[in-house]
């Protein structure tokens, strides 16, 4: 019978952290497709006087992988695991 | 190593991963099965994404177009990083609607549709089978290299021996440990168990052969590098459509695969696992892949030219002498095949079962047998089986017409293209309540017919299935219909053409459909509850009312979940309900209850239908929606009216309490006038008696004598006009009063007033304006006369100014003429001002003038009565009364009054 309540205008301190840290999870793919279209700037090896940009290029790659992975190690780590706190979708409510 | 020793470690290996899940499973049934679910076999069960053509196709990918072949793995792993956006929310979703496999998805979403089940089943196996049948092959033709070191080359039909050999062992460990139970969400823990435990072997393997590379064979990291630059493999030579379209297309498979979509989804015990299975299987994803490169630049070294690079895995560890290292990649190919054939076998059978064999079964039974005959468990049993057999039948006979071949390796990534189409309708499901069923059976058919035309049909080569004439030249000499140049696009890669085209135009279908259409009632509740997963809204009911009998319902659930589980479901909820006995009251709640456990076995568009039948069909109409939505609104507004009275109590509470306060000054002054008044009528009483005593006692001189009756007679005067006074209130109050019409001149009434006042005996200065004054009015002019009078002795009496000065005005307002009565003292405090015009009011420091504190209520009472008002005006400096004088009025009227 009662209303749905209104969502908080302020969270504390903590949950405030833990919000954010769900904003870093939903950015980390972006970085990840940002940092992988970087080899697409790269000098095909067959147009390239020196043979392309060889294992540079594969440690970057790996290179970032890592970088993903860890990151996101750090941030499942960090996050809470929530099973049952409703949210608002599409209404960041802070 | 001869090759019958690898024969027996294969068998050997094959046992060992029986037993594996053979204990799982008892464990499981044991209820031991905590450590079986734990995030790290769930990452390690996502690993059959991991199949044989990557494990050894991946160094054959790499030594032909270098880093191209890392795409596979980017694309789950921003999947997985980016878990919360839509892994979560499938998973979420396929626990809350018992979802069993990528089919029931679709099909649930949109109205459980068993149309929208069956496409996307055939979709599936369309896309899913030649994949099989990639493996079925890799695994014979690693076979084989271990037989060709015995210097036995295999002919075509060893290997079709060998597939055929294959494919019955994968189809009995299916069946075994994919059947045993009919409800998904129970979920197979032997199979989980066993495919956890290849995937460990797999990546040993090929880490193991990595590490043998870079330190045994290159010597040291260092060392590997300069060779991967020194070799001819170009790691970057990139088309850039490539490298985008295929780090898409991987993630997209990731998800539509329906042997993804099993582990992941379906297979899923906790929400949780999720959080650590987003990094850990990026990690499981990039040891896969480290050594890939190393691999295939040394291999291409050290093997003569003209070796097949994909199977670089085995042939560099035994060209080294390494049998035991090259028997370990064998197992671990092994394990890439098994797994990815079960799991995907598995979740094909699963789908063709519950969207095409038992809804065909169901309507070729007709409605009345349903009810009647038969276990229909071992029905939907035997239909998963032969679904598992027929799969892998299907497998190897496209293995065999293919004829093994490279067309058969190229079919990788084709085959990704097909099971994508599901994407749109799939991500527009759960992300768009505005999707509707037509609009996503439009995008995948529309998605199929591409994929067949622009990538599957060619894939078999030139003039196998579309002649090389159709190929150049389109259909019918339809040039924009060419399969590999649509629209007459023609510079791109096939397959990145093939990705562009069937996406674009699948999505637009879908979204133009969805837009065009109108969904059914089922189709809209089912899209609120998939869109909305994260609201923990309650279901709205989606069944009406009917007569179904509890006996019924446990006859027909009895057939599907087993005897057991299905009593201990209605007995549960006979004891929820507080009923004795077995059968619960057939509450709607019970109906949608019963049917998401149904679902869990049978597909959500089966359970619906069976449901649908036992209680004569009379599923959710669009009525029932506006009724539900009519309810919504009647306790919005309910509730706003509530909230409404809550406020309008307020207002009353807090009048109420000015009240009470009101009540509370007044009754203190009621106190303080009541002792005031005592005093009053005690002080003349006092003199009156002791100065007629003085005179009863005689003996004084007639001056004396008269200056004594002078003071009792005043006194008497003095208590008589108090008492005239208390009287005039209450004649006034209780509405007594007679007024006498008069008419006469303000200006004559206000000098009238200022003379009986006393007012010019020269202490107050009286500033008027006679022109202001001078109009006839027609009223008691008595009584009006006596409120100025008593207005002029106020003004008379309390204005403290030094030279004290009473300012009379005149004037016109809207509510009709008024006069002002100002004086040049401190005024009232505003505390003060409300209590004046109340009887027995007296401001404090106002003693003195010997006042009863009537005089105001008796103007107030005068002026009311006479249709005017007088009002103290609080913005003015000093006091200030305005006396509002009564409008001009018919006289006959006035009697009355």
């Amino acid at each position: 019978m009662n209303r749905p309540q209104r969502s908080q205008v302020m969270l504390h301190r903590a949950n405030y952290r833990q919000r954010r840290l769900r904003d870093a999870a939903k950015l980390l793919p972006a970085l990840g497709v940002l940092l992988w279209a970087i080899p697409l700037t790269w000098p095909a090896a067959s147009q390239d006087a020196q043979g392309g940009i060889g294992s540079a290029g594969l440690l970057y790659v790996f290179g970032v992988w890592v970088l993903l992975i860890v990151l996101g190690a750090a941030l499942a780590s960090m996050m809470r695991p929530i099973i049952d706190t409703p949210e608002v979708e599409g209404s960041e409510e802070e | 190593m001869s090759f019958n020793s690898l024969i027996a470690i294969a068998l050997g290996y094959v046992i060992f991963l029986f037993a594996v899940a053979f204990l799982a499973e008892r464990r499981a049934i044991a209820g031991h099965s905590n450590w079986l679910q734990s995030p790290i076999i769930y990452t390690l069960s996502l690993s059959i994404y991991c199949t044989a053509w990557t494990f050894y196709g991946a160094v054959g990918y790499a030594a032909r177009s270098g880093l191209e072949f890392v795409t596979i793995y980017l694309g789950p792993t921003l999947m997985m990083v980016g878990w919360w956006w839509v892994l979560r929310r499938l998973v979420r979703i396929g626990r809350a609607q018992r979802i069993t496999s990528i089919a029931d998805l679709v099909s649930s979403r949109f109205g459980k549709s068993t149309q929208l089940g069956i496409i996307v089943t055939l979709i599936s196996v369309i896309a899913g089978t030649p994949y099989i049948a990639l493996q079925l092959q890799s695994v014979t033709l690693s076979f084989a290299v271990f037989s060709q070191v015995e210097g036995v080359s295999w002919d075509q039909a060893d290997f079709y021996r060998a597939a055929v050999w294959v494919a019955i062992g994968l189809a009995v460990f299916t069946v075994l440990f994919g059947t045993r139970n009919l409800d998904a969400n129970e979920r197979h823990h032997g199979i989980v168990m066993a495919i956890a435990v290849e995937a460990v072997v797999k990546l040993l393997a090929l880490v193991a052969v990595g590490a043998f590379v870079v330190w045994g064979v290159a010597g040291g990291p260092g060392a590997m590098l300069a060779r991967i630059d020194a070799s001819e493999i170009n790691l970057w030579d990139q088309n850039s459509g490539r490298w985008i379209g295929l780090i898409f297309l991987s993630a997209a498979a990731f998800l539509c695969l329906p042997r993804m979509f099993q582990v992941l989804v379906v297979e899923n015990a906790d929400e949780r696992h999720l959080h650590i299975a987003s990094w850990a299987f990026p990690l499981y994803l990039f040891l896969m892949s480290l050594f890939v490169v190393p691999i295939a630049v040394v291999g291409l070294d050290l093997l003569p030219a003209g070796s097949n690079p994909d199977l670089f895995v085995l042939t560099v560890p035994l060209n080294q002498g390494q049998g035991g290292l090259a028997v370990l990649s064998f197992l671990g190919g092994l394990s890439s095949a098994t797994s990815m054939v079960i799991v995907a076998t598995l979740a094909l059978a699963t789908m063709v079962s519950n969207h095409m064999v038992v809804p065909l079964w169901l309507r070729l039974q007709g409605s009345q047998h349903a009810t009647m005959s038969g276990d229909v468990r071992h029905v939907i049993l035997l239909s998963r089986r032969l679904s598992i057999a027929a799969i892998l039948a299907l497998g190897f006979l496209y293995y065999r017409v293919s004829g093994g071949g490279t067309a058969l390796a190229a079919i990788g990534l084709i085959s990704f293209t097909g099971a994508v189409q599901i994407l749109p309708a799939m991500i527009g499901g759960v992300f768009w309540r505005g999707a509707t069923g037509v609009g996503a059976a439009m995008g995948l058919i529309t998605g199929l017919l591409i994929w067949l035309w622009s990538l599957f049909l060619p894939s078999f080569g030139a003039d196998a299935i579309i002649s090389e004439a159709v190929m150049t030249n389109g259909p019918w000499g339809l040039n924009w219909l060419r399969p590999q140049a649509l629209f007459g696009i023609t510079d791109l890669d096939p397959l990145v053409h093939g990705i562009m085209w069937s996406m674009l135009l699948n999505a637009g279908m879908f979204v133009i459909g969805s837009l065009v259409t109108f969904p059914a009632p089922l189709e809209r509740l089912q899209g609120a509850q998939f869109v909305n997963v994260f609201d923990h809204s309650n279901a709205a009911p989606t069944w009406t009312p009917a007569a179904a009998g509890a006996e019924d319902l446990l006859i027909m659930a009895q057939r599907i979940m087993g005897g057991n589980e299905a009593q201990a479901i209605f007995e549960q909820e006979a004891k929820a309900q507080g009923k004795a006995g077995y059968l619960p009251e057939v509450t709607l709640e019970f109906i949608e209850r019963l049917e998401r456990e149904l679902a869990g076995s049978v597909g959500a568009a089966t359970a619906h239908a069976m449901i649908g039948q036992l209680i004569g069909g009379s599923s959710v109409s669009v009525e029932d929606l506006i009724a539900v939505a009519d309810e919504a609104a009647q306790i919005l507004e309910y509730s706003n009216r509530l909230e409404e009275k809550s406020k309008e109590q307020e207002r009353t509470a807090r009048a109420l309490r000015d009240a009470n306060a009101k009540l509370t000054a007044l009754s203190i002054q009621k106190d303080a006038f009541l002792s005031q008044i005592s005093h009053e009528l005690r002080t003349p009483m006092t003199s009156i008696r002791s100065f007629s005593d003085i005179l009863r006692e005689g003996e004084m001189s007639t001056d004396e004598q008269a200056r004594y009756a002078g003071i009792i007679h005043d006194e008497a005067v003095r208590l008589t006009r108090l008492l005239d006074d208390l009287l005039d209130l209450a004649v006034l109050e209780n509405g007594q009063v007679v007024l006498h019409e008069q008419t006469g001149n303000l200006s004559d009434l206000l000098d009238r007033a200022v003379r009986t006042s006393g007012a010019y005996d020269g202490r107050l200065t009286i500033l008027r304006h006679r022109p202001d004054e001078n109009f006839n009015l027609t009223a008691d002019l008595d009584r009006l006369g006596q409120v100025f009078i008593n207005l002029i002795s106020n003004a008379r009496k309390y204005c403290d100014a030094a030279t004290p000065e009473l300012t009379i005005k005149v004037g016109r307002s809207s509510m009709g003429a008024f006069v002002d009565f100002i004086d040049n003292g401190s005024g009232i405090a505003s505390d003060n001002q409300a209590l004046i015009f109340e009887k027995f009011s007296r401001l404090t420091d106002g003693s003195k003038a010997g006042g009863a504190g009537l005089g105001l209520a008796i103007c107030r009472e005068v002026m009311q009565r006479l249709g005017g008002d007088v009002a103290y005006l609080a913005n003015v400096a000093g006091g200030a009364f305005r006396v509002t004088l009564p409008p001009a009025k018919n006289p006959a009227k006035l009697e009355q009054t």
